[in-house]
């Protein structure tokens, strides 16, 4: 991530927490203390309360919701330390950062990397101020985890392409106001042949259907190009190199993914108390079903292994200045121990745990159903736990490829 | 790996590179072909590196440099399977710290450091770890009991016993009988019988000095096994990218990757409970907890891996030629060292209150 010169001093610092204290005192709504919902994020519909926009505006101007970020951007120009003191000081105050979604986890990293001048200009401030909402259009009916495989076509119209093909699994597609593509400029090689292209979603011709999932929600969906017209300034990099400018993106999306631990610890208390509850203990203070104690402890000790080895790697990113290897593992392993919790936490609550809807159940208990359902999608999204395994295998222990 | 300062790092260099150079696991088929459960020229250069005063104060011989910088010598000392007492030594001395009069300190400590007083731990009276009791007894300074499989007994000049009433020093002398118990890891175990043998307790370190002892145990044991995972899964992941079959290496058949990548991802979630158990001590803070998840990661993976690496040899890795079987044998002991994973997994569900 750019970010500038870090030549703080401790009086720097101190000046600089003082400021923040000062900004999140004029300007954090206090209601919306501690009322962050992580699981929504700008991808979803839900209307904005008064106070939530004026906050995101307040974060928005000032560049805090992506501080690293340059500030001719739009970003905050602060350095990590700065950044740091930042975070510290909003978590006293119980604030929560209004700007996220893919531009921010994802397109943002990515164009401070790859665009040119005039696309960072157009694109990254409206990111920072959180008004645009993005969606990715990488994979197709036939482009999977064999992504290469797209087949999604952009003509070249002279002064802008002729866009046809039909995009999948499109997260919060429904609600997104661009879209972050993969596209084919050539038929003649599979991996060169790939552009990187922004589309608006308004623009005529493209259709979007939400699809149903087995957890009832629609968190996906079928993204439809008929003869869409994309201006050219709109191509990041050079044609051919959507791949390269695509797999980078997807490194960003990985690091988020991965923190799908944070997601899980974040509202969940830890089982060996949910089973207390439901289960009970025995007169030796032990939960009243031996067989399932067990399994409890032994996930819970595989999740602190995981979550110690979350913070390692960051930790070591932090101290290497790049990814550390065991990046690579963490999605691969927190989407498993997500879906091994969720569960167990169906076999702890017994049928209380799979209620649907409507009377008899706590709100808690129904959504449990539904993130267990919609759990299923980690470890195929973000590239399937055996697209991770082969990563592992040839870029980290260097076994040939088997293709 | 846990991020390291320079001093660590340093440690760290050298442990790696004599193990290499000096000491790969050769060196310890050779004592074992010669019959000898330990191997006394090692020792005497591990001594000389200052390894067996890694975690003893300054003021008593020792370089204080902590457990995390032991942690990463043992680990590498685990990878070549070298047959030396210096984990038992080391936790014997740690007891000392822990629970030593200034006395005790001053008469123990710095022959401890030099590695001319070897230690070792005498907790554990069966063949399976389950807990602190015992039945041994003191009486007018005088200690009975009979301790079962001690780590390194036959060279040990002082054991660290637990007794019904606390943690006691005795030195080899006078009322100890050692019998020896060859087990499958070809290392130096014994029986000892303590018959009235001169004992002084260490009364210093509260009540929970035992508990305290334990967790040094069950991490540095895990740092071993640390070690052997990471040496079984290198020289398996050599093999497969050797070995030819229907015309193509091993290494490009995706069965094996997706198995490999299983073991690494175990092998380094592993490590970071490992390095955060050593860290523990190091800082103080919920040290029990997290030494119980380190050895019991440490056992789960060594026991997955050392049975895949076997596997993943194919025949080969059955014959005594290959260093994949000593892993396997060495493996066990360690397991039921300090704790198996169904009784380490039971303490943290009780120190979890469930």
């Amino acid at each position: 991530m750019a970010s500038v010169a870090e030549p703080d001093t401790r009086a720097d610092l101190d000046s600089f927490r003082e400021e923040a204290r000062a900004f999140l005192a004029e300007n954090f709504p206090p209601e919306l203390r501690g009322k962050n919902n992580l699981l929504s994020s700008v991808e979803e519909a839900g209307e904005e309360s008064p106070a939530e926009k004026a906050w995101r505006v307040a974060m928005g101007e000032k560049g805090w919701g992506t501080p690293t970020w340059p500030k001719e951007y739009g970003g905050g120009g602060l350095t990590k330390k700065q950044a740091r003191i930042l975070e510290e000081e909003m978590a006293k105050a119980g604030a929560w950062n209004p700007i996220g979604g893919m531009g921010v986890m994802m397109l943002g990293p990515t164009l401070l990397e790859f665009a040119s001048e005039e696309q960072k200009h157009e694109h990254i401030p409206p990111i920072c101020k959180g008004e645009i909402r993005w969606c990715q259009g990488y994979s197709e009916p036939n482009a999977g985890s064999d992504l290469a495989n797209l087949q999604t076509m952009a003509e070249d119209k002279g002064d802008h392409y002729l866009v046809n093909g039909q995009k999948t699994w499109t997260s919060g597609g429904q609600w997104a106001d661009k879209c972050f593509c993969l596209v084919r400029t050539s038929r003649a090689d599979k991996h060169k042949g790939i552009s990187f292209l922004l589309i608006d979603m308004h623009a005529p011709g493209v259709e979007v259907k939400p699809i149903k999932m087995i957890s009832g929600m629609s968190p996906f969906c079928e993204t439809f190009f008929t003869d869409v017209s994309v201006p050219k300034e709109n191509l990041v990099g050079e044609e051919g190199q959507g791949w390269t400018i695509g797999k980078r993106l997807l490194q960003h999306e990985r690091t988020n993914l991965s923190g799908g631990g944070a997601l899980a610890a974040l509202n969940s208390q830890p089982l060996g108390k949910v089973a207390e509850r439901y289960i009970g203990l025995d007169d030796d203070g032990k939960l009243a079903d031996a067989e399932l104690r067990v399994k409890i402890v032994d996930f819970e000790m595989r999740w602190n292994a995981f979550l110690l080895t979350a913070r390692r790697a960051m930790e070591e990113s932090k101290a290497a200045g790049g990814v550390s290897d065991i990046s690579s593992i963490l999605k691969k392993a927190g989407t498993k121990l997500g879906q091994e919790r969720a569960e167990l936490m169906i076999e702890i609550m017994g049928l209380r745990g799979l209620g649907w809807e409507g009377e008899g159940f706590e709100q808690k208990e129904l959504d449990g159903t539904r993130a267990w359902l919609f759990g299923k999608a980690t470890t195929i999204y973000g590239g399937s736990t055996e697209i991770q395994n082969n990563i592992i295998a040839k870029r980290i222990l260097g076994m040939l490829d088997h293709q | 790996m846990a991020v390291l300062n320079d001093e660590q790092e340093m440690l760290r260099d050298m442990a790696r590179e004599w193990t290499k150079n000096e000491h790969p696991v050769d060196a310890w088929r050779k004592v074992r072909d010669a019959g000898q459960p330990f191997d006394a020229d090692a020792w005497g250069a591990m001594a000389e590196m200052g390894w067996a005063g890694i975690i003893i104060p300054e003021e008593h011989g020792g370089s204080d440099f902590g457990w995390l910088s032991l942690g990463l010598v043992i680990e590498e000392l685990g990878k070549s399977l070298a047959a030396s007492p210096l984990v038992a030594s080391a936790l014997a001395a740690s007891a000392i710290v822990l629970g030593g009069s200034e006395e005790q300190k001053a008469e123990f400590l710095p022959r401890l450091a030099t590695g001319e007083l070897i230690g070792t731990l005498a907790f554990d009276e069966g063949p399976r770890h389950t807990g602190l009791n015992a039945s041994t007894s003191v009486h007018d300074g005088r200690l009975t009991g009979t301790k079962a499989f001690v780590h390194e007994a036959s060279r040990a000049g002082l054991f660290v016993v637990l007794a019904q009433d606390g943690v006691y020093l005795v030195e080899k002398g006078k009322g100890i009988s050692v019998s020896k118990r060859m087990l499958a890891d070809m290392r130096d175990h014994a029986e000892i019988d303590f018959n009235d043998a001169p004992a002084q307790k260490l009364a210093a370190g509260g009540d929970d000095l035992a508990h305290k002892i334990l967790d040094r145990a069950r991490v540095l044991t895990a740092a071993e096994m640390l070690g052997m995972c990471q040496a079984v899964f290198d020289t398996t992941l050599d093999y497969l990218k050797q070995r030819v079959q229907f015309n193509q290496v091993l290494s490009s058949f995706q069965a094996l990757q997706h198995r490999m990548a299983d073991l690494y991802t175990e092998i380094e979630l592993t490590r970071s409970a490992v390095e955060a158990g050593l860290q523990a001590i190091d800082s103080g803070f919920a040290v029990s907890e997290a030494a119980t998840l380190a050895k019991a990661r440490a056992n789960d993976t060594l026991h997955l891996v050392s049975k895949e690496g076997i596997q993943l040899h194919g025949g080969i890795g059955m014959t005594d030629e290959y260093s994949v079987g000593f892993y396997l044998k060495r493996a066990r002991v360690l397991e039921a060292a300090w704790g198996s994973s169904s009784h380490l997994r039971d303490a943290y569900a009780r120190m979890k209150s469930y």
